[in-house]
């Protein structure tokens, strides 16, 4: 009876731990005690007004869930590149930077300093969008097309990308004039939650509702695992290696508009820097094969918060913003050594050698 | 029994092909630039200028190069050049440091970066990726921590060595007065020079070095033929770091300051560098030789883009990408024909 | 430990996480003596054999060799030193190096390589062993069996007492093989003690001077070759007196005169990229038909190219008489054409994923992008097909790749009747599986015939082909070059026609 009881408990504490969820969870409450034990403050959600007399929330979990939108939504696609391609996108930043910077083209019609807006807004979003995806198409090709590996494919656009960004405006800074703009990064007037939680939230439920209503999962898996095989059973590997590619485009556009909007501006070095790095650590710490394969796709949006925690948190202790990227590497590794297979492979070893130890006891 | 004979493809390793045509093409771009551009490119000293500022590049791009020809990456080598540019200024004018001492700590650094990334990724079996991603966050946030304003070293011994010529024999041109002006290069040079010849000794003479190639190639062979696989993949992470170790302190005696800054993106240029050189990121491929002259075709387009009126920054990036694209796609092409010649 | 003896294996034990894949398992090979190691997938030959070449640790027992007493062995290059070498079956050279640097690295001595001397051996060598390869050609430019060779040349070379062949055979043609065993009496001769692992009955019987069968990961027995006739072999690897393997050759006969039928698919000039020449071929409903000829002689092209594999560039092709266009596999699929790849885990498997998404993924291709199954539907098709093929998983959601062979080749067999094709075609369904597989899908093949389905059949076993099919088509150097039916399908027949020359 108590044998049986005791199995259940153990591949009930096997099955949490093996679940994909569970490292990013573990680490979600990690952070979330050390914060509360250092400040109990951490948690509470204030309201308040802006500068423009509207009302906000402001608080730490407001910010980690702003500021971890575009990690979020960039971390959907690079799930699936990473899946399909078993490589990782790391333009993904400088694509950032032209997308934006092609949007304030746009809006600002070439002009540095406009008056009003040349072009609605949508329309901006729109060409960003359609320059995403030609980025991610250029990338798709290199990868799907000419087989080369995609992070040396995507370095192409890593090593250009802010360059490219730069010589659409003419290497100006033009600053768009509508309010209206500033939006979509910051709150809309009358409601005191920031937009971006919108607009990650709409992403979340479009790629959900992909994910049911399509195959893109199943195909994306099988040609991530065994590309010949996958031919074989009629789909196109080349087709999917270069779609992933192209709704990574698509996040990236998303990403940009929510990066620009919040200054309303660009600054083509500075924009997004490091993005590309935090995106492929969301989707490694929700504990996806950085070589492909099977995908999570909530537990790399987790792990996209996880790592706006950690980067909040990190602010909170007073570090230095450049100074950040260290702490960062010391938790990434902690936790990269933590999942791997072989070090869970002596842990679990560990532990069995002790368990029974305690019964003799 | 089939054996095809046939195209020439064939009879060249896969890593000499690759090589011919790095060389071809870096004799035609610069040619052509003598050429098109005139000018600077005649003086031999121009040459060398593109070896002294380059030198440190030489140096980590030859350690990138081992790491991929073994089926590896490491990306934390600029910033592991950055940490040591900024150790060693510190450690010099803060603390009145010698020249070894500083010598000592750059090695020390890329020591240290190579025992734990070769550890990690040899022995734990994480990807080398993520683990030289996480050093390179590392390498540049503690390079800020240790000093956050660059600054200049101002110590004399230092600025003597980093001053110090070595004249080039037969080598030089005319100035405009009619002196001659002997082509020079600095330390650097000569260090990198000859790292890259013990370097293609070890590639082509010894056995880790033919190892190197094999864990590159198949792993899982390489570990049936009896291969000591962790310690080869280990070894090459170890020597990676070293030589950007090494690199970082070349790149101090030639710029002479520190600072957070310093060498951005200098991974992905020895990455594109090895790449150009013909080292293939899926392992087993790759010379040193020819990452040599990946180095020089990189900065020989930099410099064509410089010199034709093209400064604004992003034309470097522009031109760096483009290069990197055609190179790429020449080496899918050139692999696609060799496997479908051996069908 | 007696004067002959040159390995000693007693009680050898071996536990993975769920399975005992070794349990007290002896072993003893004799000096001179050509040993074949039998028993069905998973009776733990490779656990046995990984675990005496170092790259499995054992659980408990000991292992003896000659001269060395007691040795134990944690790694391949502990092997080595210790004179056991193997060749596997996948061929573990690096295609990046030379042929002459295959054949040294791992084994030089000092720190440095001496190309002159490493180049001149293996030219040696090779030119003894009659390899047609140069030492210093790029091991990736040579065809996979001369790569294959090297690997036995390496093998050799290494001054080994011990050599271990597991299934060395199966990418090489009759006269590699021919070559391979008066290799292997030569070393015999020389007093070698030789592993030697096949599913090949017949080569078992043609050089092997004992066997030692496992099941189940347990010993069955040690025998000599004359005292253990091929049947009941057969029944010591299966554990029960079988006859079954007779039993379905009396049936095949009643479809071999049937040609009523209507022509379900008919090929005319077809070639593909891979490089056989333009080959015409029909197949009529409920027809058995197979292609047969040496390995590389161009029997998986044919079929590639019938389902859009390779990329077709001619001929035209007819499906019920009607001209369509095939030009990749979902044209075919969309033809009701299924296609079951020679190489089962290169082309048929997708690893990571569970046994029910690996059953559905055909027809769900076929079925649409944008039209899912559902949770209940998947599980649904996936039960049924466990059930009728008696697949030995789990449950659904285990990962293929744990599985058996031959249950990994049932999955993916189950794929492709789910999608009901008209037109079936198996490439080498039974290579590298369990002997009772191979009689279930036998049988499977002649019941789907018989409910209306067309089958080709390939095999590299000509008796398995003669079972099974009403009508060969030979094939010789990428070329179709007869065929057979009826009273003419015999193996003299089918050999004759192999080899040509009239």
């Amino acid at each position: 009876m108590s044998d049986t009881k005791k199995k259940k408990d153990q591949s009930f504490l096997k099955r949490l731990t093996s679940n994909q969820l569970f490292i990013p969870l573990l680490a979600l409450i990690l952070l979330a005690a050390i914060n509360l034990i250092v400040d109990p403050s951490f948690i509470k959600v204030t309201p308040g007004y802006n500068n423009a007399g509207n009302p906000v929330l402001s608080g730490y979990l407001i910010t980690i869930l702003d500021y971890g939108s575009e990690l979020a939504i960039l971390a959907i696609g690079m799930t699936l590149v990473t899946a399909a391609s078993g490589g990782q996108d790391i333009s993904v930043g400088a694509t950032i930077a032209i997308a934006g910077s092609a949007m304030l083209r746009v809006l600002c019609g070439g002009d540095s300093r406009p008056e009003t807006i040349q072009a609605p807004i949508i329309v901006a979003f729109l060409v960003a969008c359609l320059v995403g995806m030609l980025c991610g198409a250029f990338n798709g090709l290199l990868v799907s097309v000419f087989k080369i590996q995609p992070m040396i494919a995507t370095l192409i656009l890593f090593t250009a990308g802010r360059s490219i960004a730069a010589w659409i405006n003419n290497n100006e800074l033009p600053i768009v004039p509508d309010p209206r703009f500033s939006y979509f990064g910051g709150f809309i007037p009358g409601i005191p939650i920031p937009t971006t939680v919108f607009i990650a939230a709409i992403c979340i439920v479009v790629i959900a509702l992909v994910l049911k209503f399509t195959n893109l999962g199943l195909y994306t898996q099988a040609v991530g695992i065994n590309e010949s095989s996958s031919r074989l059973n009629g789909i196109n590997p080349t087709f999917i290696k270069f779609l992933a590619f192209v709704i990574l485009g698509i996040c990236v556009a998303v990403a940009a508009l929510i990066k620009v909007s919040r200054l309303s501006t660009i600054n083509y070095s500075v924009i997004a820097k490091d993005i590309e790095m935090d995106a492929i650590l969301a989707v490694a710490l929700g504990g996806n094969a950085l070589s492909g394969g099977k995908f999570n796709i909530w537990a790399s949006i987790l792990g996209a918060y996880v790592i706006q925690f950690l980067t909040t948190t990190l602010y909170k202790f007073n570090v230095q913003s450049d100074a950040l990227a260290a702490y960062k590497a010391v938790v990434v590794i902690l936790l990269v050594v933590f999942s791997a297979p072989k070090v869970r492979e002596t842990m679990g070893n560990l532990v069995k050698k002790v368990a029974p130890k305690k019964e003799v006891a | 029994m089939r054996l095809r004979k046939g195209s020439i493809f064939n009879k060249i390793s896969d890593t000499n092909l690759l090589l011919i045509i790095t060389i071809v093409i870096f004799f035609m771009m610069y040619i052509g630039a003598i050429i098109f551009q005139g000018g600077g490119f005649t003086k031999p000293q121009m040459f060398f200028n593109i070896l002294n500022a380059n030198a440190s590049l030489i140096i980590t791009a030859t350690g990138m190069s081992i790491v991929m020809i073994c089926g590896g990456i490491d990306i934390s080598v600029g910033g592991v050049v950055a940490l040591v540019s900024m150790c060693c200024a510190v450690y010099l004018d803060y603390h009145d440091g010698s020249i070894l001492g500083s010598i000592l700590i750059a090695l020390g650094i890329g020591l240290a970066y190579g025992l734990v990334q070769g550890f990690l990724v040899a022995y734990l079996d994480i990807q080398p990726f993520i683990v030289s991603l996480a050093g390179m966050f590392f390498a540049r946030g503690m390079t800020t921590i240790v000093n956050t304003a660059p600054f200049n070293v101002a110590d004399e011994e230092f600025t003597a060595l980093k001053l110090t010529r070595i004249n080039v024999p037969f080598l030089g041109s005319y100035n405009k007065k009619g002196v001659w002006m002997p082509a020079y290069v600095e330390i650097g040079v000569i260090v990198a020079l000859l790292i890259v010849v013990l370097l293609f000794v070890v590639l082509r003479w010894t056995k880790l070095g033919r190892n190197f190639y094999a864990v590159g190639g198949n792993k899982q062979s390489a570990l049936m033929m009896g291969i000591n696989v962790k310690r080869t993949k280990f070894l090459s992470h170890l020597i990676c770091s070293i030589l950007a170790g090494i690199g970082g302190y070349v790149y101090f005696l030639h710029v002479g300051s520190g600072a957070a800054s310093h060498a951005m993106g200098m991974e992905m240029n020895a990455i594109a560098s090895s790449i150009i050189g013909g080292t293939m990121l899926t392992g087993g491929v790759g010379n040193i030789i020819g990452t040599l002259f990946g180095v020089l075709s990189l900065s020989t387009i930099q410099n064509i883009v410089a010199s034709a009126g093209l400064d604004d920054a992003w034309w470097t990036g522009i031109t760096i990408a483009a290069m990197l694209c055609l190179f790429l796609i020449i080496q899918s092409i050139v692999m696609a024909q060799k496997k479908k010649a051996l069908k | 430990m007696s004067d002959t003896t040159i390995l000693k294996m007693r009680g050898i034990n071996k536990t993975f996480p769920g399975v005992r894949a070794l349990q007290n398992v002896d072993f003893t090979l004799n000096k001179g003596e050509i040993h074949a190691l039998m028993g069905e997938n998973g009776a733990g030959k490779s656990t046995l054999i990984k675990v005496l070449t170092g790259v499995y640790t054992k659980d408990g027992g000991t292992i003896e060799l000659e001269g060395k007493g007691e040795v134990s062995i944690h790694s391949p290059q502990e092997a080595q030193n210790n004179g056991i070498s193997t060749v596997y079956q996948e061929i573990t050279l690096c295609p990046n190096l030379t042929v002459a640097e295959n054949m040294f690295i791992g084994r030089e001595k000092g720190a440095f390589t001496n190309w002159k001397h490493m180049n001149t051996e293996s030219d040696r060598l090779l030119q003894k062993l009659d390899i047609p390869a140069k030492a210093t050609q790029q091991l990736g430019s040579c065809s996979i069996a001369v790569q294959q060779m090297v690997a036995i040349a390496r093998a050799i070379d290494m001054d080994c007492k011990v050599l271990i062949l597991d299934e060395p055979t199966s990418s090489l043609d009759e006269q590699e093989v021919e070559k391979l065993f008066d290799l292997m009496r030569d070393l015999k001769k020389m007093g070698v003690g030789i592993i030697f692992v096949t599913h090949f009955l017949d080569q078992v019987y043609e050089v092997c001077d004992k066997i030692t069968v496992l099941r189940d990961g347990q010993l069955v027995g040690e025998y000599e070759i004359k005292d253990l006739p091929r049947v009941q072999l057969v029944a010591k690897m299966l554990g029960k007196e079988m006859d079954d393997l007779s039993d379905i050759k009396g049936e095949s006969a009643s479809y071999a005169g049937d040609d009523a039928g209507e022509i379900v698919f008919e090929a005319k000039d077809l070639q593909s990229n891979a490089g056989i020449r333009p080959f015409d071929f029909y197949i009529k409903k409920g027809e058995v038909n197979g292609f047969t000829g040496l390995l590389g002689s161009g029997r998986s092209e044919c079929v590639r190219a019938i389902f859009g594999a390779d990329r077709v560039i001619g001929g035209t092709v007819k499906v019920h008489g009607k001209e369509v266009k095939i030009s990749n596999p979902l044209d075919a699929m969309k033809n009701g054409i299924a296609y079951l790849p020679e190489d089962r885990k290169l082309d048929g498997i997708i690893g990571d994923l569970s046994v029910r998404d690996n059953i559905i993924l055909a027809l769900q291709v076929l079925t649409g992008f944008f039209k899912p199954f559902s949770k209940a539907k998947a599980n649904a098709f996936a039960d049924e097909y466990i059930k009728k093929l008696n697949i030995k998983t789990a449950s659904a959601d285990t990962p293929i790749k744990s599985l058996s062979g031959g249950n990994q080749q049932k999955v993916i067999l189950a794929r492709w009747l789910l999608m009901h094709p008209e037109y079936l075609i198996l490439d080498e369904p039974t290579r590298g599986i369990d002997v009772g597989t191979k009689v279930d899908i036998q049988k499977l093949v002649l019941e789907l015939a018989s409910e209306g389905m067309s089958v080709t059949f390939i095999s590299s076993e000509t008796d398995e082909m003669l079972r099974t099919c009403s009508r060969l088509v030979v094939m010789r150097d990428r070329k179709v070059v007869g065929q057979l039916s009826g009273n003419s399908l015999t193996q003299n027949n089918i050999m004759s026609t192999i080899a040509g020359g009239d």
